[in-house]
């Protein structure tokens, strides 16, 4: 698989997937202490696609937090546990843009192992993964909610995911997707940076709530739960925008109109 | 208004304490024209068909002569030398700044007319000019006022860009004894009519360097309001201020790279003036000096090499929106936004700027919009790297052991269920205290904690769950505990 260089347009050559061939789940550290709904629907999304799916019990994170503050060393010890808990596997599937560019692009940076990097490279986020490998364009899902998304950076700019969540968005029934404007923009979340450089990271945050509130929508999702965790904590402050939800992608995808 | 030359370590992301670290400032006007800059360039590269082909034909021709330097520097010399001009090599801003400083009394130098360089910002040139009763005038109409509000340019390109045009108005009424206006054009005609009898007058012309060709010998400067024109044409020495990166291997690489700047720049598709410089005219002086400053220091980091291929448009600031929020001062040097915060660590040291690699939430914005494509945010993160491993502010022994520890719990299950296990009982405890000290209270000056949630965390419900899903049917709602 070749990646991204130098920030061209990333383009992936994806692998044929084999009907039956299992997929190994990855869950986020706190996807699955604080958003264990998100992991529930990125399963049953994959299950539902007759996928087989594992869950390595030994995982724990992808390193990213020590990454980006310059701590490579230390990330490394966690990426190396990754890999040990992961090698077995052709596809280790990711709800979260961040953390699945963080195994598939920056591994190499932290440790140019083969072993390492070929671990990192079988990393795919949920909806890429739908779409680009399974060819999904439409969940079955049914939300009767006005929604508007999200796109994480690292997803967006590193592995070029925008296309993909739109498309199993936009055919879910019932929705009204609302567009958000200037979704380029980032929301200030950043990982460290929310709490090293706490102003700017809440200025651009309620940048951000304020294009959400813009958008008209009353949903806002999105494949990185951890941008909405910063955005949708802006929002429960503000009055005029408390109604707002922050949902998975995964969990809209999943819904199946029983008002979730 | 009046804001003196911020001395680097008063610069905001340089500040010790987190809480109230990098305030945004009240840079409304910035931060709404650096959007607008941003989304206009986007726009203009988006009807060039092979503007990815561009960005990588710039990439591979700056990799090519940066690669080359040594070689590349010399031909450039010899090839400008033979068409009558002279070549002073120097290694930092002082060196520089003597040899301006010679050329001045030698030819009894009073006036000099500039036209913009960041180089001599580096060399903080017009302090020193100053110091020995000389009188700089900065003819870039955006440097004028800068320059009248005893100020440091905000942006590489448009420095001026956090004035709006009654702050102009304000700025000539308080120094130049002109009525208060603040209409643009009205403004331009006062700056003109006070730069013309600078250009009269001048016994020296002062340029940056946009690129130099070796192959020719040629000085290429960009411009749109023809104020290089005359600082270059009109007094009868022309010094050019060049950094040694700016050199190309030959003429016909040249179009490539106008191509890109005037449309990441200012979302022209060239810039109004193109001057070529072959040498001095007839009876008049040229003497180009050739700048180093810390630029040899990255090419001593080969994973850094490319943060010399940068062509100075500015398309990284105008796409950045940490430095639409801040401003360009906050970065407490001479090149702000992310190549800054890349830039500056390499030519001044991550001693007094390792915290800069910091200020950036890695949005990758920059990498999107550089021209020459500069991989901006992978050079963030390797620069963050340095500044924790080497002599610099972000260098901690407490914050490296603190992420020793995130990895001893990080790396095994059984410890990393613990260490959530706290995690979620610090926040629900969080909840009930009135304040929050450090890192906390930084998350909680504006947002809400996540909500704790009462069930188990994922890998505890998947196994007793996970075996038993099955595929269901299109009608059947998914099931939560």
């Amino acid at each position: 698989m070749t990646g991204p260089q130098h920030h061209s347009p990333p383009h992936w050559d994806y692998p044929q997937y084999e009907p039956g061939e299992p997929v190994a789940l990855f869950i986020p550290c706190y996807i699955d202490q604080f958003y264990p709904r998100v992991a529930e629907a990125t399963a049953r999304l994959l299950i539902d696609q007759g996928v087989p799916v594992v869950y390595p019990e030994e995982q724990t994170c992808c390193g990213q937090p020590a990454f980006n503050s310059g701590y490579w060393e230390e990330s490394r010890r966690v990426i190396r546990h990754f890999c040990d808990v992961f090698a077995g596997y052709r596809y280790i599937v990711c709800p979260s843009g961040s953390c699945t560019a963080m195994c598939r692009v920056f591994f190499a940076h932290v440790d140019p192992d083969e072993r390492i990097v070929g671990v990192g490279r079988r990393v795919f986020e949920l909806t890429e993964f739908l779409v680009e490998i399974l060819g999904v364009a439409d969940t079955g899902a049914t939300f009767p909610h006005k929604v508007t998304m999200h796109s994480g950076c690292h997803g967006r700019r590193e592995l070029g995911l925008l296309e993909q969540p739109l498309k199993l968005l936009k055919n879910v029934r019932g929705i009204e997707y609302r567009e958000l404007p200037n979704i380029e923009e980032c929301c200030g979340f950043g990982g460290t940076f929310s709490v090293k450089m706490p102003g700017t990271s809440l200025a651009m945050g309620q940048t951000k709530a304020a294009n959400i509130l813009k958008s008209g929508a009353d949903v806002v999702c999105s494949v990185d739960i951890s941008c909405l965790m910063h955005v949708h904590g802006i929002l429960q402050r503000d009055p005029a925008m408390k109604h707002i939800r922050a949902m998975h992608i995964a969990e809209v995808l999943a819904a199946k109109g029983n008002g979730q | 208004m009046p804001h003196p030359t911020i001395p680097l370590e008063g610069a905001q992301f340089l500040k010790a304490e987190t809480v109230g670290l990098a305030e945004p400032r009240g840079f409304k006007a910035l931060g709404e024209s650096a959007e607008r800059s941003a989304k206009h360039t986007a726009e203009i590269a988006a009807t060039i068909p092979h503007w990815q082909e561009w960005r990588e034909a710039a990439n591979q021709i700056k990799s090519y002569a940066i690669a080359n330097l040594d070689k590349l520097l010399v031909e450039f010399e010899r090839n400008v030398t033979a068409r009558g001009a002279t070549v002073l090599w120097a290694a930092d801003a002082h060196e520089a700044n003597q040899y301006i400083l010679d050329l001045v009394k030698e030819h009894n130098v009073k006036t000099i007319v500039k036209s913009k360089s960041m180089v001599s910002e580096e060399m903080e040139l017009n302090h020193a000019l100053e110091a020995v009763g000389a009188r700089p005038v900065e003819t870039d109409l955006g440097e004028y006022l800068v320059q009248l509000a005893r100020q440091r340019p905000t942006h590489i390109v448009t420095p001026a860009l956090h004035l709006s045009a009654a702050d102009v108005g304000r700025l000539f009424q308080d120094k130049l004894k002109e009525p208060f206006s603040a209409e643009h054009q009205h403004l331009t005609n006062v700056a003109r009519r006070h730069l013309r009898e600078d250009f009269i007058i001048a016994d020296m012309g002062i340029s940056g360097c946009n690129f130099a060709m070796a192959d020719t010998g040629t000085i290429c400067v960009v411009e749109n309001e023809g104020n290089a024109g005359l600082s270059t044409s009109a007094p009868p020495i022309h010094v050019v201020l060049m950094g040694v990166e700016k050199v190309i291997p030959g003429i016909q690489y040249l179009p490539v790279f106008l191509n890109l700047l005037g449309r990441s720049g200012t979302g022209q598709k060239l810039t109004t003036y193109t001057h070529l410089f072959h040498g001095p005219p007839p009876g008049r002086k040229m003497v180009v000096i050739l700048l180093d400053n810390g630029r040899t220091n990255v090419l001593k980091d080969p994973a850094a090499r490319m943060a010399l291929f940068c062509i100075r448009c500015g398309a990284c600031l105008n796409a950045c929106p940490v430095y639409r929020r801040t401003g360009g001062w906050a970065y407490g040097w001479v090149y702000p936004g992310p190549i800054g915060a890349v830039l500056t660590p390499h030519l001044i040291g991550l001693d007094k700027a390792g915290k800069l690699p910091f200020a950036s939430s890695l949005c990758g914005a920059c990498g999107e919009a550089c021209p020459v494509r500069i991989d901006i945010p992978h050079q963030l993160v390797h620069m963050r790297h340095r500044a924790v491993n080497e002599p610099s502010p972000m260098n901690s022994p407490m914050e490296r052991l603190t992420w020793a520890v995130w990895a001893w719990w990080f790396s095994g299950p059984k410890r990393y269920r613990l260490a959530m296990a706290m995690v979620k009982l610090g926040i629900r405890m969080a909840k009930i205290l009135p304040w929050h000290p450090g890192k906390l209270g930084a998350w909680t000056r504006g947002r809400e904690l996540p909500r704790v949630p009462g069930g188990p965390a994922f890998r505890d419900w998947w196994r007793r769950n996970g075996a038993q899903m099955k595929p269901t049917s299109q009608t059947e709602p998914i099931t939560h505990p």
